[in-house]
């Protein structure tokens, strides 16, 4: 590690992390369910299949259009779940507060995380607080852990990812990356962008009852879709393209992006998964996402390909192509 | 419909494109689009895709980070040490290294940077928080520079003491002067930013075509804008013309903005400024007017570090289009945009940084 000190692109979801993660965190906890690096660890334990993931929540401000970070929190943690082909079934969540935080901010924060639970369908069934002197932390940080099911023989596919292969997205992508700028500290432009936080467990789960072409899911939040794609085929046999033009992002979140120069491909998303499916399942797969409220906009967006293995291309709208390459550093808006 | 989808058209592109091809000029041409905008656009659209081998387009010294001189960051980063100051600053200026550190290292060892979306929301940050003394740092070029005078004219008027200016405001003819005045630089035509000239006019710029002979086309953003502004530098070069042409009419008027200039006037004065690449280009810079001297934080004494240039980074090169980012050493390897030895891996619109999220297909890094 070059660096001597933490700094905020050891967080920002690029390479300063995964050097952190893999040098750090992997050598010393080392094992075979950890190694995989997947959204959650599956587990076998007698007989059936877990599965079983973490994720804590600081996110600035704590509410924010469409949601705030108790519904995050929840979502977060099912969804990682949901990816994995499992049901979610049981939640914690620890909290660590600020001195000084409005209690009724609190409550809102906990009944959101509730509601969104209860339509997820999962239990919190533990928890945790703790409370630190003003300015340790910033408001309210969450914790949440998850466990899951994987049912057999009803999951995804065994089936190794092969060219051919078709991706879709379930709906616009950086809706949530741009709702939670536009509410943030010093920046003043108005928008009705609301974050797409929501469970996808059930939508998932209808997916994987109905088909069995499914090979892989990620629900791309932080790095956006640009980093679970490039995680798909690095250092794989095979590689991805994906077309400017078939992705659905929306008009006022492109508005936005062009402003500031971002791209949504790289925005973060709390309520949309990717998939590799086999070719024959996809207009079928398309279908049923559209049946769902929270699939409405599905697309597919590319597909698998034999040429440039280890790599993501994306053809531009005006017909070229180039590499996407994967998210390094944190996402800052451009001076113009 | 996006507005904007016109101006990305496929169809559209291919077409333009076969106009240029027509053109068979019988020796290769370098054109220079100046603008760290445009940069983004030919990386992230890849225009070269379209062009033919024997136009090539490298970048110039428009992006206002990737200018920004070291000691410019250094005595910002010797300003935040003193007590009781926040730097407030744009996003990327922050992870560009200076001598021996960058802000984002200051802040993570304890420093008061804070990212700020633009000049008037820094000022009303400050206006809430007077215990603080806020140090805003000033990059850009003409256009920016006159969003900048709006603020400091608030800032003066509503008597606002705990915000200071420290100015790297640019202007962009001057560097073009300076530029085309190198021996070795050789370029056949200026792709003009079109930002910049909304606020200057084209008249600004006619020295080039004069001085030097050549052809420039203030360009706007779009893919198909820059596409047709390479097809009319084509065009002046087979006519053995030389001019400033406005591609850009739907936002810039060929006189300019004679009352942004006005607002510039009014609170800046021109200045020697040093430029990454460049040192010192005479009467470059914009400061503060004497009578702001109150605001303008290069009147506070502190104690900076002496310069230094980092170790085999090529950005000043990069600048002037000597060489490609791909020619540099550390390219990719040492230098990426998570370990930015240089400036222009670190703003989107730096030629480094945009070769790199956007690298070609055949691209072997
Ligand atoms: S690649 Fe890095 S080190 Fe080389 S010129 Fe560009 S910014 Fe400087």
């Amino acid at each position: 590690m070059t660096d001597k000190i933490v700094t905020l692109n050891h967080g920002a979801g690029g390479t300063a992390m995964r050097h952190l993660i893999t040098e750090l965190f992997v050598s010393h906890f080392d094992n075979p369910a950890l190694s995989e690096l997947a959204d959650a660890a599956l587990l076998e334990v007698n007989g059936s299949r877990l599965a079983f993931s973490t994720d804590s929540y600081v996110i600035k401000p704590v509410e924010f259009p469409g949601g705030n970070i108790g519904k995050l929190a929840v979502c977060g943690t099912v969804n990682d779940l949901a990816v994995m082909g499992a049901r979610p079934l049981y939640l914690s969540i620890g909290f660590i507060l600020e001195e000084g935080l409005n209690l009724n901010l609190l409550e809102r924060v906990v009944a959101s995380a509730a509601d969104v639970a209860r339509a997820a369908g999962v239990d919190i069934v533990t928890g945790d607080t703790k409370v630190v002197a003003r300015s340790e932390c910033d408001g309210i940080f969450i914790n949440t852990s998850g466990i899951g099911l994987q049912p057999l023989g009803n999951g995804l596919s065994s089936n190794p990812i092969a060219p051919g292969d078709v991706i879709i997205v379930s709906g616009t992508l950086g809706d949530h990356g741009i709702a939670v700028l536009s509410a943030r500290e010093g920046l003043t432009f108005q928008t009705d962008i609301e974050s797409d936080c929501a469970p996808l467990n059930d939508m998932l789960h209808t997916v994987l009852s109905k088909s069995a072409g499914v090979k892989w899911m990620r629900d791309p939040t932080r790095g956006g879709a640009a980093a679970v794609l490039t995680e798909l085929v690095e250092q794989k046999p095979f590689g991805a393209i994906i077309r400017e033009t078939a992705i659905p992002v929306r008009e006022d979140v492109h508005a936005v992006c062009e402003l500031l120069g971002f791209d949504p491909l790289y925005l973060a998303n709390e309520g949309k998964v990717l998939m590799v499916l086999e070719a024959k399942d996809s207009d079928r797969v398309l279908e049923i996402l559209r049946a769902h409220p929270l699939g409405r906009n599905a697309a597919i967006i590319g597909n698998i390909t034999s040429d440039s293995p280890g790599h993501v291309r994306i053809e531009t709208m005006v017909g070229s192509v180039r590499r996407l390459q994967r998210p390094s550093g944190e996402l800052l808006p451009r001076i113009c | 419909m996006n507005i904007l989808l016109p101006f990305r058209d496929a169809d559209v592109m291919q077409r333009i494109a076969a106009e240029i091809r027509q053109f068979d000029i019988d020796r290769p041409l370098r054109f220079m689009e100046v603008c760290g905008g445009h940069t983004a656009v030919i990386y992230r659209f890849g225009l070269t895709d379209f062009l033919l081998s024997t136009i090539r387009l490298v970048s110039g010294p428009g992006c206002p980070v990737c200018v920004t001189a070291n000691d410019f960051i250094d005595r910002a980063i010797a300003l935040c040490e003193l007590p009781d100051v926040t730097i407030a600053t744009f996003g990327d200026l922050v992870r560009v290294p200076g001598s021996t550190r960058s802000l984002a290292e200051v802040r993570a060892r304890g420093g008061d940077v804070r990212v700020f979306y633009s000049s008037a929301d820094a000022l009303t940050w400050a206006r809430e928080h007077q215990e603080r003394t806020v140090v805003f740092l000033g990059i850009g070029f003409e256009t920016t520079a006159c969003t900048l005078a709006a603020t400091m004219a608030e800032c003066v008027q509503s008597g606002v003491k705990n915000f200071r200016f420290l100015s790297a405001l640019k202007t962009m003819p001057a560097a073009l002067q300076a530029l085309f005045s190198a021996p070795d630089v050789h370029i056949d035509g200026l792709i003009l930013p079109g930002h910049v000239t909304t606020v200057t006019g084209l008249s600004a710029f006619r020295f080039i075509p004069r001085e030097f002979g050549i052809p420039c086309v203030v360009s706007g953003f779009e893919p198909i804008d820059v596409m047709e502004s390479v097809l009319m530098l084509c065009r002046q070069i087979k006519d053995h013309h030389a001019d400033v042409e406005n591609q850009y009419r739907r936002v810039v008027r060929d006189g300019g903005n004679p009352q942004a200039r006005a607002v510039i006037d009014e609170m800046f004065e021109p200045c020697d400024m040093p430029w990454r690449g460049f040192g010192i280009i005479p009467e470059s810079g914009l400061k503060l007017s004497p009578q702001f001297a109150f605001w303008d934080s290069e009147n506070v004494t502190v104690e900076v570090e002496p310069p230094q240039e980092h170790r085999g980074c090529r950005c000043g090169d990069v600048l002037c289009g000597r060489i490609y980012p791909s020619e540099c050493s550390l390219f990719g390897t040492a230098c990426t945009p998570e370990t930015p030895r240089g400036a222009c891996m670190v703003s989107s619109e730096g030629a480094c940084a945009a070769l790199y999220h956007f690298a070609p297909v055949n691209y072997d890094r």
